[in-house]
């Protein structure tokens, strides 16, 4: 080291360590608060009748008693409300798509089990419910193509007559010439891969309250919603209301994983009655609401070829991709989210010349599909992941092998794919690598070629794959979509106690971001961490804010935070230089303590802001400025984050029971600001995806019935179904990105799933069984083995 | 049956008297006739835990529970276990632990674990995934729940 250098501060930082959260004294002791805590005086609570039909024109609505039930206040169907709003429209610059408009109650015909159709607003909701019973719709019930394949074809019925078809979306990529290349190709694998439809099942369910301000003529919804601001930017344009005279706050919200991340029916209802009725309205979704008519998940069938040469490396991947949408292209990410990502993220992290994959996008008349968790990428995953391990099966060769001969290595980077996506530098190689060291691989294998020598059922199963984070301006987050999510904007403020508020346009709903956040702006302004209020979930806060989704918050919020607090901490030590007497340069903050290198002397923060706003002419007016500063961050391009999980099974052959024994992650999230909570990421997100590969399955009947209404039929893992999970964070090269930070909240759900696929087969080898689609329950294996053993012996 | 009820009960050491309709739910009794917003309302048929609380001593679901059933009881809830600045010890060993994130279901599992350290052995992990298996979590992968509830056993030792 040559000479000292001051602007190189040697003080512990607060990022990289385990804080405790700050959100945690309130939700542990039950003062949280949720919507369906806040109870305004007057609050009207809605009920919904909602369709029994999956698609059927509505001929009449009979009301009957329902007025007389005590306590109902009103009741409205569509042509009640329809001057009072414009439908909600997700607009997307592709071609051939047609935009379903979105509307708080269905109109003139219905389109999935579960759409809204008339609304009952009463003093409670008991009252409301009650009268429900004495409503009847009088139902035409219209043709129905219940499975994509079917709604696809020309000629199935419309549910959407102005688009002219239910195939709304329709997209290629492609490089290279991939026919050629399979067709010449010593080793070609392939499969029909299904990744069925999920809800995503946060625990508090959806819920609205709004507020209409009869003096102000203004609204402010409450709402368990994670895109505050583009939830209020459109309830602005539905309702023709300003900015001033809209809001919308996000308080606690008890998780989403997607499902809290679009428009809702009610969520734009609540609005339009609360303005019309001048009193508060809330919609609290029951458990059986919110698995009929939550946005769901996935929903693909994805039929795919790849060629392989004798050495095992990727020559070319066809795909046709098949997304069933829903009745409605959801708001505002539109139905392109999930199935054109998948397209769009198949290639996975693999070095691969030769690519085409298609895709469309059909209505069917169920829930729309939004986001989950993972978006796309559990999907493309699952089936790429298990054409590498069927081409490794066919060439004999290990499925760690075969990885580590086509993972893009360091010198590649960045890596342009076949679809387009391109990889930074991340820990590609080094989390493949790093996960067979932590579990010990050879001696893993050694483990299961015993177990398997005494019959028994037991696999191993990898997945690697990468994903962009904290995207930039560059693309949307969904393809086509023209709104803004690539920038995020801080705004930091000390007040005259020395108080530090730090406001987003995110909105954190379990991730912590109050913690993480504050740990951030901590180091960067000097100040104490306690001293920090982080503000979020709520559109007034920052001129434009979105809200939280697509693993962005750590890295577009945490880089706002640095740029904002720099800012702010400039004004900090010019005053302070001022006061002391002695250059800026000189100075340095830490713990909410300002140091003169050269001198003893100190203030601190609230000395500071004291003397700067209230101690008149402490320092001269041309000099003074407030302690104040608003910066946004744009990371332009995203970020990949890379890595590799393992799981290993076993079969239980009488009951066809699925038990993960071990399971493995490593992973490179960059920077990490906080381990506890990264490895908390990790976990709840590994356990979902175990959901999607074993348990969770959405079945609609062949009349577009829902068959999974009551989690004692939608099964989500339960602490007992869980295995231990183990994690090893690997760091790379750090991203150009402020912070050198990765997002990191979805990863566990897009490997989990086709890690366990891989090792389900594993297991079943000796079978010859491929699964191709999941989850794998114990009937849907006990089927593949029936008929595994079936064709063996016939 | 009577459409309404008098019943008095004692809630986190409160005895409380009110008239309510005989189809209540204790759990919306909770959260709204008494204000304890801190018990949750997760799925109304007694699947996710997530409304759990302290009836007589032991777990029960609250949406699955008449309020007129709890006439005469004694009621805990989340509310009782501890404040902001002075957490109880399960509250403590889920901050410790980072046993919650969205907290929405953290409720249920600090009652459900407050039962089950008075009457439980919770040795072994798996013993304390059994127990725990009544709470779904949708957030945390249970992990760092089971470390709480390993902390906690310990500290309590064996049940006598």
């Amino acid at each position: 080291m040559t000479a000292f250098d001051a602007s190189v501060e040697m003080r512990p930082k607060l990022v990289g360590q385990r804080i405790k959260r700050t959100e945690d004294p309130r939700l542990l002791t039950g003062s949280g608060r949720y919507v369906d805590d806040m109870n305004p005086q007057g609050v009207l609570h809605v009920a919904l009748l909602r369709s029994d039909q999956p698609h059927a024109r509505i001929r009449s609505i009979d009301v009957g008693e329902a007025f007389a039930v005590p306590g109902v206040v009103a009741i409205f169907d569509a042509g009640d409300i329809a001057g009072d709003f414009k439908p909600a429209i997700p607009t997307s610059r592709m071609k051939g798509y047609y935009a379903t408009p979105f509307r708080p109650l269905a109109e003139g015909k219905v389109r999935y089990v579960g759409e809204p159709v008339v609304a009952v607003v009463a003093e409670s909701r008991y009252a409301a419910e009650d009268a429900l019973e004495l409503i009847s719709i009088d139902y035409e019930p219209l043709p129905v193509a219940v499975s994509k394949d079917e709604a696809a074809v020309d000629g199935a019925p419309l549910l959407h007559e102005e688009a002219g078809t239910n195939v709304i979306i329709s997209r290629t990529f492609a490089r290279g010439d991939v026919d050629a290349v399979i067709a010449a190709a010593p080793v070609v694998v392939k499969g029909r891969f299904r990744m069925t439809r999920k809800t995503p099942m946060p625990m508090e369910t959806r819920s609205y309250l709004a507020e209409w301000d009869r003096r102000r003529q203004a609204l402010t919804l409450h709402s368990s919603t994670n895109i505050p601001g583009i939830i209020c930017d459109v309830l602005g344009t539905c309702l023709d209301l300003p900015g001033n005279r809209i809001r919308v706050v996000a308080p606690d919200v008890g998780g989403s994983f997607g499902g809290k991340g679009s428009l809702n029916h009610e969520e734009m209802l609540v609005c339009v009655l609360a303005r019309k009725l001048e009193r508060p309205v809330k919609f609290v979704a029951d458990r059986m609401e919110d698995l009929t008519a939550m946005s769901q998940a996935f929903d693909e069938t994805i039929e795919a070829e790849l060629a392989v040469d004798a050495d095992g490396h990727l020559l070319g991947l066809k795909a046709d991709v098949i997304g069933d949408i829903g009745a409605y292209s959801i708001y505002p990410w539109t139905g392109a989210l999930e199935p054109v990502q998948v397209v769009s993220f198949l290639p996975g992290p693999y070095r691969m010349e030769h690519y085409r994959g298609r895709v469309r996008g059909v209505l069917t008349p169920k829930p729309p599909t939004g986001p989950y968790r993972g978006v796309g990428r559990p999907s493309s995953t699952f089936a790429m992941e298990r054409l590498m391990d069927m081409a490794a099966r066919k060439l004999g060769m290990d499925p760690a092998e075969i990885r580590r001969r086509n993972l893009v290595t360091a010198e590649e980077f960045p890596y342009r794919t076949g679809s387009g996506i391109i990889w930074d530098r991340s820990a590609f190689q080094e989390c493949l690598q790093g996960v067979c060291d932590l579990v010990d691989y050879p001696a893993l294998v050694r483990q299961r070629d015993a177990a398997r020598a005494e019959g028994r059922w037991v696999g191993i199963g990898f997945a690697s794959y990468a994903e962009l984070t904290g995207i930039g301006s560059r693309i949307a987050v969904a393809p086509g979509m023209p709104i803004n999510t690539g920038t995020e904007t801080a705004s930091i403020r000390i007040d005259a106690t020395g108080a530090v508020t730090a406001a987003f346009g995110i909105s954190s709903h379990g991730q912590g971001l109050e913690t993480t956040l504050a740990q951030v702006v901590a180091d960067e302004l000097g100040c104490r961490m306690e001293d920090i209020e982080i503000q979020h979930g709520d559109s007034a806060l920052v001129p434009m804010g979105t809200g939280t989704y697509a693993s962005r918050s750590a890295v577009l919020g945490g880089g706002a935070a640095t740029k904002t607090a720099r800012v702010v901490k400039t004004k900090v030590l010019k005053a302070a230089a001022f006061l002391m007497d002695v250059p800026a340069e000189d100075l340095e903050a830490e713990g909410g303590v300002i140091r003169a290198r050269s001198s003893n002397a100190t203030m601190t923060f609230r000395e500071v802001a004291h003397a700067v706003y209230a101690q008149m002419g402490r320092i001269p007016h041309e000099q003074r400025e407030d302690l104040v500063g608003s910066e946004s961050y744009d990371p332009y391009l995203g970020t990949a984050c890379a890595s590799t999980h393992l799981a290993m099974v076993e079969i239980d052959p009488a009951t066809f029971a699925v038990t993960v024994t071990r399971f493995a992650v490593a992973e490179d999230c960059g920077r990490i600001i906080n381990p506890l909570i990264v490895d908390g990421q990790v976990h709840g997100a590994v356990a979902q995806g175990i959901g999607a590969a074993l348990l969770e399955e959405v079945v609609h009947d062949d009349g577009g019935q829902l068959l999974t209404a009551s989690l004692a039929d939608y099964l989500v893992p339960i602490a007992s179904t869980m295995p231990q999970i183990e994690i090893l964070h690997v760091e790379a090269e750090l991203p150009n990105n402020i912070g050198g930070f990765r997002g990191m909240g979805e990863g566990g759900t897009i490997g989990a799933p086709a890690a366990i696929a891989n090792a389900v087969s594993d297991a079943l080898a000796p079978l010859g069984i491929e699964v191709d689609t999941l989850p794998v329950a114990p009937d849907r294996l006990f089927r593949l083995v029936q008929a595994a053993r079936a064709s063996a012996s016939g | 049956m009577e459409d309404r009820a008098t019943i008095t009960l004692t809630v986190n050491g409160l005895t409380q008297t009110r008239a309510v309709d005989a189809r209540l739910l204790l759990s919306d009794f909770l959260r709204h006739d008494l204000g304890l917003t801190g018990t949750h309302v997760g799925c109304e048929h007694g699947v996710c835990g997530a409304c759990t609380i302290l009836l007589d001593g032991r777990s029960a679901r609250s949406c699955l529970t008449l309020a007129i059933q709890a006439d005469g009881a004694t009621i805990e809830t989340v509310e009782g276990l501890g404040r902001m600045g002075d957490l109880g010890r399960v509250q403590q060993a889920f901050r410790d632990h980072h046993g919650l994130q969205c907290g929405f279901c953290t409720p249920g599992f600090l009652m459900t674990i407050t039962d089950m350290l008075r009457h439980h052995p919770l040795e072994t992990d798996d013993q304390i995934r059994e127990a725990l298996s009544g709470n779904i979590c949708r957030c945390t992968g249970y992990q760092h729940i089971v470390d709480a509830v390993r902390e906690l056993a310990r500290a309590r030792g064996p049940l006598t």
